[in-house]
């Protein structure tokens, strides 16, 4: 709780940043709030409690997601120095939506109410619109926040019907209620109805398959910045809240629904996988590795009581490849009009510290040791095939390997092409960014108990 | 004292030569190789005088991994193989200028690194990813350094890496079934495992997926000869001196003993995949005129001798297979350095450019002849040794086993007699061939010292691997 009101605190400061004239130190306070704030979250770790009238419970599964969350904003918002430099008048208010984005994410995972979790994810979607549309001088920028928007507001509208269904059901939006209720023999038809209609609209901001149509065209329309926010936190937060719904409200998932999260799943990393390998624009191929990577997440979702540290380890794993991944397609891609993988061409030899980590970030990706991608995905199979989907982690295995083909695109673009311009300058945010998630990634594949115990 | 120190030297080897520069990289690399193998051979006494040298130590807590490194004599056959050749392909390769050394060499120990660690973990969870770490290197070095046209080298390079991630990845599924099991991946704990007829014969396909390709066993091998061709000697030398040692290395220590109903069942399919490879490596490398990629076949045959040899599951055969893996390791070794100094003299590795060498090096054509016979199994040579069991334990099955691998030496001969004949006798190349330099000329001689002394006294090899292979086979018959 008091890391809710942390954040808001921060986002108001953020804004009163401006009108005090401290623009110089928006990002530094910024990085140091968000410290002091993680310290607080890992501080109050194990003490658990719910507040207004349960409207906020926290307890770990809340309390290690919004750690993770507020780790992610902390090298998003280390990136915004460099990437805003040209919009500095309006850099409070973009960092303060990233803070208040924040905010609608750790509530998402902290919510003891239907209410709570709605706006929750209603700011954390609004401030994507805007960000999404942020760079308004740019046609395909305009382009990506309407099609969001449109999409977006439709999907929250589908939430919450299915909310509105939920409670004509069962009569409270507490899920504690709803859970208690929902053990009992004879349930309404509108419960599972509600509960379907809950589980779309977040596939949606997922964008697992077949809700992803919107994916592709906005990560590529969005300023990268927004892109990396979408495709890591926004992704994560997403599919957390998802886990933590599914798994709060209804303890006794059927076999009917496993069976659709088998085929979803399927269907998100194959078609995510072999969509991908034809893209030749790098913020493209990302949004679709993004998608495959949600059908892998969803995986977690087979195996409810059991799978939230290792969902917890994958979103992690991901989330910081995706950070380095994005930090590096920023440096490289500073003043281009796209990120074609042509600007990729020999970074290896202009470049060879960046070079390396994004190779890191995608051998993470695509699950080669000691990267900790490999221990996520490990850990996921191992939980999917204790629940009796073999199928399932055969598909995903084939899907490594494919995935490793696109990958490997980019790579080999970075290592053995020539280079067609020095870049020059060394931005020092974008260095400590790529550096330091890089190398949590690491340390997480050394020692993976280090967050699979956290849970436990 | 224990093995984790071995590789540990490495790793910090491999940072060392990484920031010591371009210019003293190759002699940082050299230094540390060296003293690895000091170090290995230290353990080895230990070993002997029954000192324990393993290290294990819980990792993971929840899935239950282990950081287990375990020797007995087998990892350490393997593991001074690796010790002993690392060292001489960095040798190898000081005549050669490499742009970006500090990153070649650093990969090369790295590679080591990974290798001596898939010989030793004791822990299927560390064993693979040794074993996928291990693809990591090789795969930059073929690429970056790598010879021929970019364009050609990329594809292939690309299709090795897909390809034997692919065959591991299903590795990987049986190790979590196994997992599933077992509750833990210690490889004592696997081999008590008591799994059915069928669930074996699935674990022992997908382990086979991952060991035929790297191996390769026909008709995984597409990948082989374009890699070998278009990576730098070196690559080639650590792919085939030592890399494809994994597979076969892994066949005797994971599938045979989880998997033996399996092993036990389809016993012909397997000898007879592995003798095929035998006669189809013999045949292509017939028709061979690019020295490398002759060398490339000719390795696809030995290995596909050595693979039969394991799958007979008789003591022999797993000996023999051993023996013939660490001599193969020299011989491959060799014959690619002497590929590598044809090279640097005359720029080309088509065969039919070549030749008249023996009158004006008779230094380097003698060894060359020799690792020829070697190569062809000539008695008091150690494949010889090899090579003899192998063929006696596939007559204990199946005497047309024997008579067709046999044909390995046979078809040998006369491709490696002939290649001989065309790069070293006959018309002189216009260019000189001017006589090999100290450097080349020692790297030779320590491989051909090697190959006669164990070729006339294997006993110390043989006393090493026995205890361990029994092990091993009282796993594979325990029901």
């Amino acid at each position: 709780m008091n890391t809710l009101i942390a954040i808001t605190g921060l986002g108001v400061l953020c804004l009163l940043f401006e009108i005090l004239n401290l623009r110089k130190a928006i990002v530094p306070m910024t990085i140091i709030g968000l410290l002091a704030i993680l310290g607080l979250t890992v501080s109050e770790f194990n003490t658990s409690g719910s507040f207004y009238n349960n409207m906020i419970v926290v307890n770990k599964f809340s309390m290690a997601f919004s750690s993770l969350f507020i780790v992610l904003t902390i090298f998003l918002v280390g990136l915004s120095h460099n990437f805003y430099e040209d919009h500095q008048s309006k850099l409070s208010d973009f960092i303060a939506i990233k803070i208040f984005l924040l905010s609608g994410a750790v509530a998402m995972v902290s919510f003891g109410n239907l209410a709570m979790f709605f706006l929750g994810i209603e700011v954390l979607s609004i401030s994507l619109y805007v960000l999404a549309a942020s760079n308004r001088m740019n046609l395909k920028s305009n382009e990506a926040g309407m099609k969001y928007f449109l999409m977006g507001s439709f999907a929250s509208g589908i939430i919450l019907f299915g909310i509105c269904l939920i409670y004509g059901a069962m009569g409270s939006f507490d899920v504690v209620e709803i859970s208690e209720l929902s053990r009992s023999a004879e349930l309404p038809i509108w419960f599972p109805i509600g509960i379907a209609m809950v589980t779309i609209g977040m596939l949606f901001k997922i964008a697992a398959v077949p809700f992803h149509f919107w994916a592709p065209d906005v990560y590529e329309g969005s300023p990268a910045l927004t892109t990396a926010t979408m495709s890591t936190l926004a992704k994560v937060v997403a599919m957390a809240t998802l886990y933590k719904l599914l798994s709060v409200m209804n303890a006794n998932i059927s076999y009917a629904f496993q069976i659709i999260i088998v085929v979803l799943s399927i269907a998100s990393m194959t078609v995510g996988n072999i969509m991908a390998l034809r893209q030749t624009n790098v913020k493209r191929m990302l949004a679709f590795s993004g998608i495959s990577h949600a059908g892998f997440m969803l995986m977690a979702l087979l195996s409810l009581s059991t799978s939230a540290s290792d969902l917890l380890y994958y979103a992690s794993t991901y989330s910081l490849a995706g950070i380095a991944a994005f930090s590096v397609i920023l440096y490289v891609c500073k003043n281009r009009d796209n990120e074609d993988i042509v600007n990729f061409h020999g970074l290896g030899k202009t470049n060879p510290l960046l070079a390396a980590v994004l190779t890191g970030a995608l051998l993470s990706m695509a699950g080669i040791p000691i990267f900790s991608g490999f221990f996520a995905k490990l850990v996921l199979f191992n939980q999917t095939i204790e629940a009796g989907y073999l199928v399932v982690v055969i598909v995903a295995v084939i899907n490594s390997i494919i995935s490793v083909g696109y990958y490997f695109k980019l790579i080999l673009a970075m290592y053995t092409k020539e280079p067609n311009e020095e870049r020059a300058g060394t931005p020092f945010f974008i260095y400590a960014v790529a550096v330091v998630s890089i190398a949590l990634n690491v340390v997480l594949g050394l020692f993976p108990s280090l967050v699979l115990d956290l849970l436990g | 004292m224990n093995v984790s120190l071995l590789l540990i030297l490495l790793l910090v080897g491999a940072f060392a030569t990484y920031l010591a520069g371009d210019k003293l990289a190759s002699k940082v690399a050299l230094f540390f190789s060296l003293a690895v193998l000091g170090c290995s051979i230290v353990l080895l006494n230990h070993f002997n005088a029954g000192e324990n040298i393993s290290f294990i130590n819980q990792w993971i807590s929840q899935p239950n991994i282990s950081f287990a490194l375990q020797a007995d004599g087998l990892s350490l056959a393997m593991l001074l193989l690796t010790t002993a050749l690392t060292p001489l392909i960095i040798f190898s390769s000081f005549g050669n200028e490499y742009k970006n050394a500090k990153s070649f060499y650093a990969l090369i120990l790295f590679m080591a690194f990974a290798m001596a660690g898939t010989f030793l973990a004791a822990d299927g969870l560390l064993y693979y990813i040794f074993w996928e770490l291990s693809l990591i290197p090789i795969y930059f070095i073929a690429l970056l350094w790598g010879n021929g046209d970019a364009e050609e080298r990329k594809t292939a390079v690309v299709k090795f890496f897909i390809y034997t991630l692919a065959g591991s990845l299903f590795m990987l599924v049986a190790f979590i079934y196994l997992y599933q099991r077992a509750g833990s991946l210690l490889i004592d704990d696997l081999y008590k495992l008591d799994l059915t007829a069928s669930e074996q014969l699935w674990i022992f396909l997908a382990f086979f997926l991952a060991y035929a390709i790297k191996i390769p066993i026909i008709p995984f091998h597409t990948w082989q000869a374009k890699v070998y061709q278009k990576a730098p000697t070196v690559g080639t030398m650590l792919l085939s001196g030592i890399m494809l040692k994994m597979g076969l290395y892994s066949v005797i220590r994971w599938q045979l003993p989880i998997a033996p109903l399996a092993a036990k069942q389809y016993m012909f399919v397997f000898i007879a995949l592995g003798i095929a490879g035998v006669i189809y490596g013999s045949i292509v490398a017939l028709r061979q005129k690019d020295l490398k990629k002759l060398l490339a076949y000719s390795s696809l045959a030995h290995v596909g001798l050595i693979a039969a040899g394991a799958y007979t599951l008789t003591l022999d055969g797993l000996r023999g297979a051993v023996l013939q893996m660490i001599a193969h390791g020299f011989v491959v070794v060799g014959l690619f350095f002497a590929a590598e100094i044809i090279f640097r003299r005359y720029d080309t590795r088509t065969i039919s450019e070549m030749g008249g060498i023996r009158s004006q090096s008779p230094k380097f054509t003698s060894m060359f002849m020799i690792l020829v016979l070697a190569s062809v199994a000539l008695p008091s040579t150690f494949n010889f040794v090899g090579e003899f069991t192998v063929l006696y334990s596939l007559s204990q099955i199946n005497i047309w086993f024997a008579i067709l691998g046999g044909t390995t030496i046979i078809l040998g001969a006369y491709y490696m007699l002939k290649m001989f004949q065309h790069v070293m006798l006959g018309e002189t190349n216009k260019k000189i061939f001017a006589d090999v330099t100290l450097n080349e000329g020692l790297t030779m001689v320590i491989i051909v010292a090697v190959l006669f002394f164990f070729g006339m006294y294997p006993k110390p090899i043989i006393d090493l691997i026995t205890p361990s292979l029994e092990n091993i086979l009282t796993q594979i018959n325990r029901n």
